[in-house]
């Protein structure tokens, strides 16, 4: 099913020029409307008029997060504040969160691209949507809630977390598409598994999972254990939210609704856009976006492009599954964060070495991150009892400062690797 | 009074324990009586050495994380009901045990007993007060 064919199935052609005219307006607004950006390009000696053609995207300037985060709160803006209806932030756990205002076109825009990810799971007014993503300032929720009014399905607001009401209300309401981050997913398929709920009571036909790196054998996984069709959703706060890309039942990729959202691929490290087929990290400027037009924002997303029609009957471009960042950032239980805030949250506990290291893994579907540090002489003690009031500090210093539950374990001093350079402290062994 | 006891840090890992023993070995350092507390990533090794400072020094240099602090040993008769006479002296004294271990000496007529009170002062005032028999550093080490 094709929520808008004739924006999903358009000509290369046609939609080329249609992403041409919309990059230009939203340079010019941009340039006009956000100091930011004027500062930028007269940096550049740049104009609104020097793009002419698609390519002419490589002369603007990139911008990143840091960038975003300096203009906190509403400094990205382009439009009055009364023309923004809604804001919503990242998670923040960086420093500052970035905050992403909509004008009420920005949620007809995001309404429409969510719909057209809800379509692609099969989703139709028949449908009764269980959204499992969290509600409030993360675009998870809404975003997804959104989508659902625009198809028209019941959305059941359940948010995340409560996981015996998940599955309780699965089974009483007859949910029959499911969307929550894909290790959430597993961990429902878990506990429905343990309290022996009878998958005949089940009434699951598809999910849209994202928000976190996942990979092919958790979606197997997923659509074994609840015998649905499991696909990848893909958005960021940055963008709008969820519902820049999708895939549809081929699995053949996410496809990206290049009419609101204009995707490159560049080398991470010259920054130069790299050909069709190259893995690299993704760029996005938005084409449409009213509150917060944003110009080759860098996604730190390691992925690759690919072009050419679907089988399913799109012509628009397809990305892969997320495989990793250009970052040192880690994304756990769906927060992203990096080593260096724990490594700050650390050091601000009295009597701690600088030695530790990070260790991410996934047992059971759920990501845990254990911070290895070294003892030091003021932490130990000839009782138990005090290493441990120790221990515990430790960590709830950390969850504390970086909002995330770790677990610390002690070791030996001088048993952690020491290195002359850069020191590597982080070891994900998640499959992902 | 107090005796000094060597508590070491051990990662719950294979041969870490050995390779604390075998440092002291090297050093010609004769344990009198140790005990292990486990959790289930790491271990306190203590004991009761008769140079407790060199055997700092030789742990200090092998790079274990060590600490001194005192304890009170005991003479407790080895009989039935022995230990339980010295727990209700400083259980009728309000006194809290962090933890205890206990060795036989070989004439099988007293056993000793080394205790950590919360409080090393009051728990051997305690004991004194109930008759109990603490052993001096050079009492034990004779043994």
């Amino acid at each position: 099913m094709i929520w808008n064919r004739q924006a999903e199935c358009m000509p290369d052609k046609e939609r080329q020029k249609l992403q041409l005219a919309r990059l230009k307006e939203t340079v010019r607004r941009a340039y006009e409307n956000i100091p930011y950006y004027k500062k930028r390009f007269d940096e550049l000696k740049l104009k609104p008029s020097d793009i002419k053609t698609l390519e002419d995207i490589s002369k603007l300037p990139f911008t990143t997060k840091t960038d975003l985060r300096e203009g906190y709160p509403f400094g990205m803006f382009a439009v009055p504040m009364k023309d923004i209806v809604e804001v919503h932030t990242s998670s923040g756990t960086t420093g500052k969160p970035v905050v992403a205002g909509y004008t009420r076109g920005d949620i007809d825009t995001w309404s429409e691209v969510v719909a057209r990810c809800l379509t692609m799971a099969g989703a139709t007014n028949e449908d009764i949507i269980q959204n499992g993503y969290g509600y409030g300032l993360f675009t998870g929720g809404m975003g997804i809630h959104y989508g659902a009014h625009k198809i028209g399905a019941t959305v059941v607001p359940i948010s995340a977390g409560n996981t015996k009401r998940q599955i309780d209300i699965m089974q009483d309401f007859g949910t029959t598409v499911i969307t929550c981050t894909p290790s959430y997913a597993l961990y429902l398929a878990e506990a429905a598994g343990e309290d022996g709920v009878d998958r005949k009571k089940i009434k699951l036909k598809s999910g849209c999972f994202g928000a976190e790196v996942w990979t092919e054998k958790m979606r197997e996984e997923i659509e074994e254990r609840f015998r649905i069709l499991a696909l990848n959703i893909y958005g960021l706060t940055e963008i709008i939210g969820p519902g820049v890309a999708h895939e549809c039942d081929q699995k053949a990729g996410l496809h990206i609704f290049e009419d609101h959202f204009f995707p490159e691929i560049v080398s991470p490290e010259t920054l130069e856009p790299l050909p069709d087929g190259e893995r690299g990290e993704l760029v996005f400027t938005t084409l449409t976006r009213e509150g917060m037009p944003m110009i080759r924002f860098r996604t730190r997303d390691i992925t690759t492009l690919r072009k050419g029609p679907c089988k399913c009957g799109r012509t628009v471009v397809r990305m892969d599954r997320i495989t990793g960042r250009s970052d040192d950032m880690l994304k756990i239980r769906g927060v992203l964060i990096f080593p260096s805030q724990i490594e700050k949250a650390l050091l601000e506990v009295k009597g701690i070495e600088p030695q530790y290291q990070i260790i991410v893994t996934r047992p059971r579907h759920l990501d845990e991150l254990e911070v290895q540090v070294e003892i030091s002489k003021k932490m130990f003690s000839d009782e138990v009892r005090h290493i441990e009031e120790f221990r515990r500090k430790i960590e709830a210093h950390i969850e504390k400062s970086v909002g995330l539950r770790v677990k610390v374990t002690l070791v030996e001093p001088k048993s952690l690797p020491r290195s002359e350079g850069k020191a590597k402290r982080v070891f994900d062994k998640r499959q992902l | 009074m107090k005796l000094k006891q060597i508590s070491i840090f051990l990662e719950n890992r294979k041969g870490r324990l050995w390779e604390a023993l075998d440092a002291l070995a090297q050093a010609k350092i004769n344990i009198r009586a140790l005990s292990i507390a486990d959790t289930s990533e790491f271990g306190i090794l203590r004991l009761i050495v008769p140079d407790p400072d060199k055997a700092k020094k030789v742990l200090d240099k092998g790079n274990f994380t060590v600490k001194e602090n005192n304890v009170v040993a005991v003479e407790v008769a080895d009989k039935p009901g022995g230990l339980a006479e010295v727990l209700k002296v400083l259980s009728d004294a309000d006194i809290n045990v962090e933890y205890l271990y206990a060795f036989v000496q070989k004439s099988g007529e007293k056993a000793v007993v080394v205790l950590r009170t919360e409080n090393t002062d009051a728990g051997i005032k305690a004991l004194k007060a109930g008759g109990i028999a603490i052993l001096s550093a050079d009492q034990l080490y004779a043994l």
